[in-house]
């Protein structure tokens, strides 16, 4: 039985250049690379140098903190650089791939019949636990905790989004085992938040409680339907996988084997015709760029336009990536832009631009600011796309202030800075809402761990 | 417009780091960006943007303002030229009413402006949009016969110390507006209340009956000349831009249907007023308590009032619950100021200054009840365990 969550206030952003429901294979190129930066507050230590050989499976890097979070190569090769950045900080690990790939045998096995520690020995030794993440603070999960219980988010409703349902269309039995393995790792539930469209998708999923989510952006951010479904208290932690991610560790079960192949939405304008393609986490984009972007000034963006990260034609894969969009940027000026009624091609929350008389249509946006920094000033727009039992804006004030007692009253521990995406999108005085939110959860592990 | 950008774009070097005017850079910016909203791109969070910022949300209400200051220039003529006879034609009233408002509004911005770029400039940080509007409301709440010296000295102590001093824009616990009203008040109280100030060169004339309604009430038991029509149309001597409430309407119609300013506060102010009013009906024993609560709404600067300075969204509460009983404090105290308190016939202005100093008080204990759920939530789960 499914039960039913709506969630009211929220914005939807209706993008140009949504990807085609159409999934090509790209080459595989030979360079790979991973990039230990996508880890948030980790601290990479090698187990590879230069000219080692690898097969897919093998350590690359393992955590300095926590030894046993260890990260592996998704493809067998050899080690062709380590590039470093200030500091001597690990950028990237790369790897030129062998012809064919071997894997290292990881074992079949039904989750079922094994322990959580196993279970857990598993996931750490393949290089599949840094797909779990942990609510608070949105990091890593600690190996040595357990839940109280896990949720995913299948409906994914940023703009220009992947369709989990159809990213997972063909790997619905590795879904399935990695939604088993899962609930093996938590004494509560693992809850999975759909869309009521995919119902029957998700319909044979046995091992987890399954809620139809309903509503504009952000109803598909995991944080939100937590709230709805049981919130985060202080002191609790909870974790949270991407679907694909699932797919990936349920696969790892079923074949014995890590392998991260993902299918990426590349969407957006700058793209000649968006769609899916089947890619392998690291691998190097940039042939692939070169055959199907448009060529102009534009930006590329590893995840989603809201809160993903800039890329480059030359880049590789990210750990996490769902989609990759392409936009224009904005570095243009704009005569008297800021007048009331003019520029009705932008979106805008307020009705200072007549485009709300037209819900359906397609925009195209691009990367300026639309304005500048300024104080805060304008109240109550932030909470119109919060839809959580939180004081934004107060919450962001106390970030700022290094409050930590009032961070904690006014929930800090239930956010993560992707919720305040939409913040960042909305607020008229173009205040960096998520860069404090990350701040701030920084913070929060310092003082309180 | 290519031309004015490359012109901008050839002089900008000079106002960067180590260019020759580098201090005044806050001023220059001002001006371009005033002229052409900026190639800023995003640089970290969200790619995309909102269309809207702060200049154009400013700039919205100074529109909504319009109304009031085009009819507020006509009604200085009217009430000038119908008290000693002439020409009523609306051109005539107008330019004469041009001639009395715009160096008053010249000034406002002058002074305002001039000390918002000095204080930038000195701190070395952007010029905040928030005086756009400022300006334009001192002179519509002042009478119109004020001295302009006194309107300047007035304007500087609301920018430097109602807002500067706090931090600028943004930071400021009172309205600056009003401030400026306020301080004008105390300080030259002749030339802001009586009969001689709210019609223009009135002392030239022998009788002249400029007393504003209220006051006329408040002096006791003295019968109000204008009809209820007159009070809406704002056919009354007031201060520049309060009078017309159909004027008014037409601006906070503007600032609701662009959500710019809270409906909620105008909507609670009204109810406040009203519940007020309607005491004070019920048990009336003098002409100003038992004025009909509906037409305080019409009269004095209560509609500019709860429009344009009790929704500033800086110095009003800021959450959702606590604009609901800002609102209702604001209109509820405002009718009281006014049937209480007769040396004060404009209740509105202390009405809201008032609540400005509570509406921190007011959104602390509305976050608190946030706060207190949170923490019952914990508590029930460590009782359950």
């Amino acid at each position: 039985m499914s039960k039913d969550i709506h969630i009211k206030r929220g914005l939807n952003i209706p993008l140009q250049g949504e990807s085609d429901k159409k999934i090509t294979s790209s080459k595989s190129p030979t360079q790979y690379a991973i990039q230990p930066p996508d880890f948030y507050g980790l601290t990479p230590k090698l187990s590879v140098k230069t000219n080692d050989t690898v097969v897919a499976g093998d350590v690359l890097f393992y955590d300095k903190n926590q030894e046993q979070i260890k990260f592996t190569s998704p493809v067998s090769g050899t080690i062709a650089n380590i590039k470093r950045g200030a500091k001597r900080k690990i950028l990237t690990v790369e790897i030129l791939a062998d012809a064919k790939d071997t894997f290292k045998d990881f074992g079949k096995a039904d989750a079922n019949t094994l322990s959580r520690d196993q279970i857990k020995e598993k996931l750490l030794q393949s290089g599949c636990w840094p797909y779990i993440k942990q609510r608070p603070y949105d990091v890593v999960a600690d190996p040595n905790a357990t839940p109280k219980a896990i949720f995913i988010s299948a409906y994914n409703t940023v703009p220009l989004a992947a369709d989990f349902a159809f990213i997972l269309k063909d790997r619905k039995e590795a879904f399935a085992a990695g939604i088993t393995v899962l609930s093996k790792l938590t004494d509560g539930a693992v809850n999975l938040g759909i869309n009521s469209k995919d119902a029957d998708f998700f319909s044979a999923i046995a091992d987890a409680n399954v809620y139809n989510v309903s509503g504009k952006h952000p109803a598909g951010n995991v944080s939100f339907q937590i709230a709805k479904i049981d919130p985060i208290n202080q002191g609790e932690k909870v974790w949270v996988v991407s679907p694909q991610d699932v797919a990936i560790i349920g696969a790892l079960f079923l074949t014995g084997y890590y392998n991260p192949t993902r299918t990426i939405a590349i969407a957006g304008v700058g793209v000649k015709e968006p769609q899916y393609y089947t890619l392998k986490t690291g691998q190097h984009l940039e042939e692939l760029f070169s055959e199907i972007l448009v060529n102009g000034n534009f930006r590329l963006i590893s995840g989603n336009v809201l809160s993903g990260e800039r890329i480059f034609k030359n880049s590789y894969l990210r750990y996490f990536a769902n989609s990759i969009c392409v936009i224009p940027e904005g570095n243009h000026y704009d005569f008297l832009g800021w007048h009331p009624f003019i520029g009705n091609n932008k979106l805008s929350l307020s009705r200072t631009f007549f485009s709300w008389l037209t819900p359906n249509k397609k925009y195209n946006l691009d990367t300026n600011l639309n304005g500048e920094e300024r104080a805060l000033v304008v109240t109550g727009e932030m909470e119109q796309v919060f839809p959580m039992n939180i004081y934004p804006l107060q919450l962001l004030k106390a970030a700022m202030a290094d409050d930590i007692e009032k961070m904690e009253n006014l929930g800090i521990y239930e956010v993560a800075p992707e919720d305040f995406a939409l913040i960042d999108f909305t607020n008229t005085s173009k205040l960096e809402a998520q860069e404090i939110i990350r701040y701030a959860l920084d913070v929060m592990v310092k003082e309180v761990g | 417009m290519k031309f004015l950008r490359k012109k901008l774009d050839y002089i900008k070097p000079a106002f960067l780091r180590r260019g020759k005017f580098q201090k005044f850079a806050p001023a220059f910016f001002a001006i371009d960006s005033f002229l052409f909203v900026p190639n800023h791109t995003t640089r970290t969070g969200a790619h995309i943007r909102d269309g809207v910022d702060l200049k154009r949300v400013m700039y919205t209400v100074v529109l909504a303002l319009l109304p009031a200051l085009f009819f507020g220039m006509w009604n200085v003529g009217y009430q000038h030229f119908s008290q000693i006879g002439g020409d009523l034609s609306f051109w005539h009233l107008m330019g004469y009413g041009a001639t009395k408002v715009l160096p008053m509004v010249i000034v406002s911005y002058g002074i305002g402006l001039g000390i918002e770029f000095l204080f930038a400039i000195k701190r070395g940080h952007e010029v905040n949009e928030g005086y756009l509007v400022t300006g334009m409301l001192i002179p519509l709440i002042m009478p119109v016969e004020l001295p302009l010296w006194m309107l300047a000295l007035a304007v500087a102590f609301a920018v430097v110390l109602g807002k500067e001093v706090f931090g600028g824009t943004g930071m400021n616990i009172l309205n600056p507006a009003l401030l400026a009203r306020a301080f004008a008040f105390f300080s030259y109280a002749p030339y802001m209340s009586g009969d001689k100030v709210w019609v223009a060169d009135a002392a030239k004339l022998d009788a002249v009956s400029g007393e504003t309604i209220l006051g006329t009430l408040a002096d006791g038991g003295g019968q109000v000349s204008h009809s209820v029509m007159d009070m809406f149309m704002g056919y009354v001597p007031g201060s520049i831009g309060e009078t017309s409430v159909l004027m008014i309407l037409i601006g906070a119609a503007l600032l609701i249907f662009t959500g710019v300013a809270s409906w909620r506060i105008m909507l609670s102010a009204v109810l406040g007023a009203a519940v007020m009013g309607l005491i004070f009906n019920a048990t009336a024993v003098n002409p100003l308590m038992a004025f009909p609560w509906w037409q305080h709404m019409l009269v004095g600067g209560f509609a500019f009032g709860i429009v344009f300075m009790a929704t500033d969204p800086v110095s009003s509460a800021q959450t959702t619950k606590g604009k609901w009983i800002y609102g209702f404090f604001v209109g509820f105290l405002a009718v009281m100021i006014r049937v209480f308190n007769s040396a004060y016939p404009e209740g509105v202005m202390m009405a809201i200054l008032l609540m400005n100093v509570f509406a921190p008080t007011i959104d602390h204990y509305v976050i608190q009840s946030n706060v207190k759920r949170r923490k019952n939530r914990l508590k029930k789960l460590v009782k359950a365990a």
